[in-house]
């Protein structure tokens, strides 16, 4: 599809050099000068829009080729050529002094293309505003002399407009503009348009006469018009309903008295002040001519919006208008919703038909994406109504991500629907915590598309309740990738293949015997199932598993996790309390032996652990004490230096900075002791023989860590100080032999040697060691302005300076 | 309202790094969102547009590659006359773009790929997404057949005016449209006939 052609037309495009370029815009301009455009002036042109826009930098042209662009954009009557030169113009810029000039008279009606070049090319607010002013100018004139497209356009300016800067319409053009609006969506012609069927040669004059417009399932149509209605032809006004409709949510959000809040306390208390009138005038709609324009509008898009939905529910003999059914009732719901939010009075007339449609669409699957809208309504007005919404929320937490995970808009859209109501949701909705675990399989499937979405909402799921199982669940994620993965397969594939090419894994997700831990992680909520007994089999399923390390859809996955950990971490310490942070060390220290093994994986998630645990332990010391016995459990284990490395020196450098009676009344001697031995142990395993087979040597980093500790720790209970220092003096004079068997590195042993120095004589004197090593607190938070003591050499600095200045 | 449209390719390309893309078609409606409230000079508000379209059309492209590789699917080679096949077998999905990156509020830029190449549609988050994926085909499907896209071609650059005419019926200054089949036939009939000159 992309050839070297295009690639070398760029190129060319690019590189054209200044004077071949002149001589093309001379050229041009000559063609342009005669009265008749053939293809060469086409080509030309088209070669020149592909000049200018090949390249990010400007390229002016000259003026006089410029105005004549202008002007033939403004008066040829050949679409081709206005599309042309709309399209060149808008690649460069005006000669400055001769911007677009805005005020031109009405008399000539702007062409679509023409209003292109004029809307890329604003300069400010003022432009926009003459520019409306003048569309709405023509849209109030008489029906027009122009072919039958020339006014549709008009609306869709005005949409842009109103995108960018609303408030260059004007009270007045807004009333206006609702009047017309009422006009075409409501009182849209029911006859067909002109220009039927090409006759024959025996058509009379009876078979010219157009029919009624009809349903999109053939029948004759009996009420007013909608885009869901057919003819042969279509009248102005049929256009204007279609162009209408298209603009309406957008206006009426625009045009709300209050701006587009979902708040429903305020716009209460404001309908039911100054809208009770309106409101028992609304009610009846055949008294809905006294109302005002805007009421008017929000009436009658109100009554379209009905009729919608009860069209949508004939069978459309095309594929293609059944799907324009299904965004239709999207969009009429939505309208729905808005209008509600602006008069709450309409609630009560709304909700009876969008529960019906509710009822009508909710055992189908496929219509999951109309449900959400549905959903949005049922958050907004629910209460208000006094309806229960159980089965809605069942629905959209419970079955759409089991079910539906795989479908990519869907995801969208409901992870947008969760983002922007999440307040909400979270007062009012408690299902929404309690189906993380469905939530995730949104992630574990697609998680590049979505993780945006999670990193802004997996705070709001983070509470003390869920804390540990969410923990375990993202930790899990990509064996829930690949379970996924593994459930689609199953349903398309439900027979084994017997020539035995199945999966082992696709095998073991179908055995019985295994079900119940491939049912764990495919659970839909928080709190069932029997969290622990799954972890002790975890090792299991990782197995079970093995082969899904290098699917890609996993490793994506797994690529995510880090991530959301950190911002599970960051969230996790504002609410929890100094009991479940303590839970959360023991689920770091456990199931950091307990990852799904794909390649690199299990060094970043052990990163992550490092750097939490650290902040965990800075934050409350007095953790380390509490949980000395599992930290010193794994600190003692020799094994772990090499397969847990990260996380091991960061537990034994924790281990060393807070078993002290600063962070912890409770701490003793003997704990220290007891925990003096079991890193001595570990020390001396490590520095006396190679690595067990298959392991790298342990990094130097590991070892002068645990020698810093056992140095702090020594600091503390100073029976122990003898102990380190016949440690660190052998360890001196083993190395002074050349190689060692743990290490290989030479600059490597050279550090640690250089550090065992350092602490020995630093032990040398026991009372400057233990302040250097064990710090009270007022020497590591300094408050140096605030310390009278602190102060006073910055208070003589300041005065020293301030008198040498004069 | 769809802010911009465009066609840009999603296959690796020599002269270009790795995850680079280059757009072939690009249409911006409206009023240049820098334009309102900056204080750059016109110069550099066409540049920074085209910077942020370069921008998305990188960031579409890497989400393509990555659900085309967790999907495991190959990307077979249609020939011209195959229109149908190649827009059945095209991967579709919507990215989020965030506030300020590149865009100055949020965005979801929903994309079609077919083949070496993309078609991108990006709207305001509160865009009707059916009806803008409808209209994404349906532009998708005329483009590939009015401009041989199928082909190796350079037809996508060379007859841009066709593209620019089929958005101005389909997708009037950014204007998603509720068209059923009738409404969508006529207009149809017009832009082949603009397309047989």
């Amino acid at each position: 599809m992309y050839s070297h052609g295009s690639e070398s037309l760029i190129k060319q495009a690019r590189e054209i050099q200044e004077p071949e370029l002149q001589k093309f815009y001379s050229r041009i301009a000559k063609l342009l000068q005669g009265r008749e455009y053939g293809h060469e002036t086409i080509d030309s042109l088209q070669r020149l829009y592909l000049i200018l826009s090949a390249t990010k930098y400007t390229r002016m042209l000259p003026s006089e080729l410029q105005k004549r662009l202008l002007s033939l954009l403004l008066s040829s009557s050949v679409e081709q050529l206005q599309v042309l030169c709309s399209a060149v113009l808008r690649e460069t810029l005006p000669p400055s002094g001769q911007e677009l000039n805005f005020n031109q008279d009405t008399s000539s009606l702007l062409s679509s293309h023409a209003a292109v070049l004029l809307l890329s090319q604003t300069g400010s607010r003022g432009d926009l505003s003459c520019l409306s002013a003048q569309l709405l100018r023509s849209l109030e004139g008489r029906p027009s002399e122009g072919p039958a497209h020339s006014l549709t356009h008009t609306l869709p300016i005005i949409n842009t407009i109103l995108t960018h800067s609303p408030e260059c319409l004007t009270e007045d053009h807004v009333t206006l503009l609702s009047k017309k609006l009422v006009d075409w969506l409501r009182y849209a012609s029911i006859q067909q348009g002109g220009g039927a069927s090409s006759g024959g040669f025996f058509t009379g004059p009876r078979s010219r006469q157009p029919g009624p417009i009809a349903e999109l399932d053939g029948t004759v149509s009996g009420d007013f018009f909608t885009v869901l209605c057919v003819g042969q032809g279509f009248t102005e006004d049929q256009w204007m309903n279609v162009y209408s409709f298209s603009m309406l949510r957008h206006w009426l959000l625009t045009y709300n008295s209050t701006s587009g809040g979902h708040t429903t306390g305020d716009t209460d208390d404001r309908s039911e002040v100054d809208g009770s009138v309106v409101s028992m005038v609304s009610a009846t709609s055949s008294s809905s001519r006294l109302l005002p324009p805007k009421e008017r509008l929000r009436e009658k898009a109100f009554q379209y919006c009905q009729r919608l939905i009860e069209q949508s529910d004939r069978k459309a003999q095309k594929r293609t208008d059944t799907e324009l059914q299904k965004a239709c009732l999207v969009e009429a719901v939505c309208i729905l919703d808005s209008v509600c939010v602006e008069d709450a009075s309409l609630v009560y007339r709304a909700f009876p038909c969008v529960k019906a449609l509710y009822g009508r669409l909710s055992s189908d699957l496929s219509f999951a994406r109309v449900l959400l809208p549905i959903a949005q309504f049922y958050l907004n007005h629910g209460e208000m109504a006094a309806v229960d919404c159980e089965c809605v929320w069942k629905l959209v937490f419970g079955r759409f991500p089991a079910e539906l995970f795989n479908d990519h808009f869907l995801a969208h859209e409901l992870l947008q629907f969760l983002r922007q109501n999440l307040g909400n949701l979270q007062l009012r909705v408690p299902q929404y915590i309690s189906s993380f675990p469905n939530l995730l399989k949104f992630l574990a499937w697609d998680s590049p598309a979505v993780v945006d979405d999670f990193v802004d909402l997996l705070p709001s799921l983070v509470t003390a309740g869920t804390a540990v199982e969410l923990l375990h669940s993202l930790l899990d994620l990509p064996c829930l990738s690949a379970t996924l993965v593994l459930q689609l397969r199953s349903m398309y594939f439900p027979i084994s293949e017997p020539g035995g090419r199945g999966l082992l894994s696709l095998e073991a997700f179908r055995s019985p015997s295994y079900r119940g831990l491939f049912l764990f992680l495919l659970r839909g909520e928080a709190g069932s199932g029997n969290c622990c007994d799954t972890i002790a089999r975890l090792n299991k399923l990782h197995e079970l598993l093995a082969e899904a390390v290098d699917w890609a859809r996993v490793v994506q996955c797994a690529q995510t996790v880090p991530v959301l950990l950190h911002v599970y971490f960051n969230t996790v310490i504002t609410v929890a309390d100094e009991k479940l942070l303590a839970q959360l060390i023991l689920v770091l220290l456990e199931r950091s032996s307990l990852l799904f093994n794909i390649p690199k994986y299990i060094k970043e998630i052990h990163r992550v652990f490092s750097c939490h645990l650290l902040r965990l332990c800075k934050l409350r010391p007095s953790l380390v004490v509490d949980q000395s016995h599992e930290l010193l459990e794994f600190a003692g284990t020799t094994a772990n230096v090499f397969s847990k490395e990260d996380v091991f020196t960061h537990v034994v450098w924790v281990l060393g900075e807070y078993l002290s009676v600063s962070s912890d009344s409770r701490c003793s001697v003997e704990l220290i002791t007891s925990c003096f031995e079991s890193l001595e142990a570990v020390l001396f395993e490590v520095t006396s023989s190679a690595p067990p087979p298959g392991e790298a040597h342990a990094a130097p980093r590991v070892i002068t860590s645990l020698m810093s500790a056992l140095a702090k720790l020594a600091s503390r209970s100073h029976d122990l100080i003898p102990r380190v220092s016949l440690f660190l003096s052998k360890l001196r004079t083993v190395t002074r032999g050349g190689s060692v068997p743990w290490c290989s590195n030479e600059e490597d042993i050279a550090a640690v040697v250089t550090r065992g120095e350092e602490l020995w004589s630093l032990l040398k004197v026991p009372s400057v060691a233990q302040i250097v090593l064990t710090p009270p607190p007022h020497v590591t938070t300094p408050q140096w302005h605030r310390d009278t003591n602190a102060a006073m050499p910055l208070q003589l600095r300041a005065l020293t300076s301030l008198t040498q200045s004069h | 309202m769809v802010h911009c449209f465009l066609i840009h390719t999603i296959c690796p390309i020599n002269v270009l790094g790795a995850g680079e893309s280059r757009v072939l078609y690009s249409r911006v409606f409206g009023p240049d969102e820098n334009t309102l409230d900056g204080d750059l000079g016109p110069e550099e508000r066409r540049l920074l547009q085209k910077e942020k379209l370069l921008v998305v059309a990188r960031q579409v492209r890497s989400a393509v590659a990555l659900s085309r590789e967790a999907s495991g699917q190959v990307v077979v080679e249609t020939v011209p006359g195959e229109e149908g096949v190649a827009l059945m077998e095209a991967d579709s999905g919507v990215l989020r773009l965030r506030a300020g990156d590149p865009f100055s509020g949020e965005r979801s830029a929903l994309w079609l790929g077919i083949q070496s190449l993309g078609f991108t549609l990006v709207c305001e988050p509160h865009e009707n997404l059916l009806l803008a994926e409808g209209t994404l085909r349906n532009l998708a499907r005329h483009c590939l057949e009015h401009l041989h896209m199928l082909a190796s071609g350079s037809e996508v650059l060379l007859k841009s005016d066709r593209i620019d005419v089929l958005l101005s019926r389909l997708l009037p200054h950014g204007q998603l449209l509720f068209l059923n089949h009738r409404f969508v036939q006529s207009l149809e009939k017009e832009v082949t006939a603009y397309m047989a000159k």
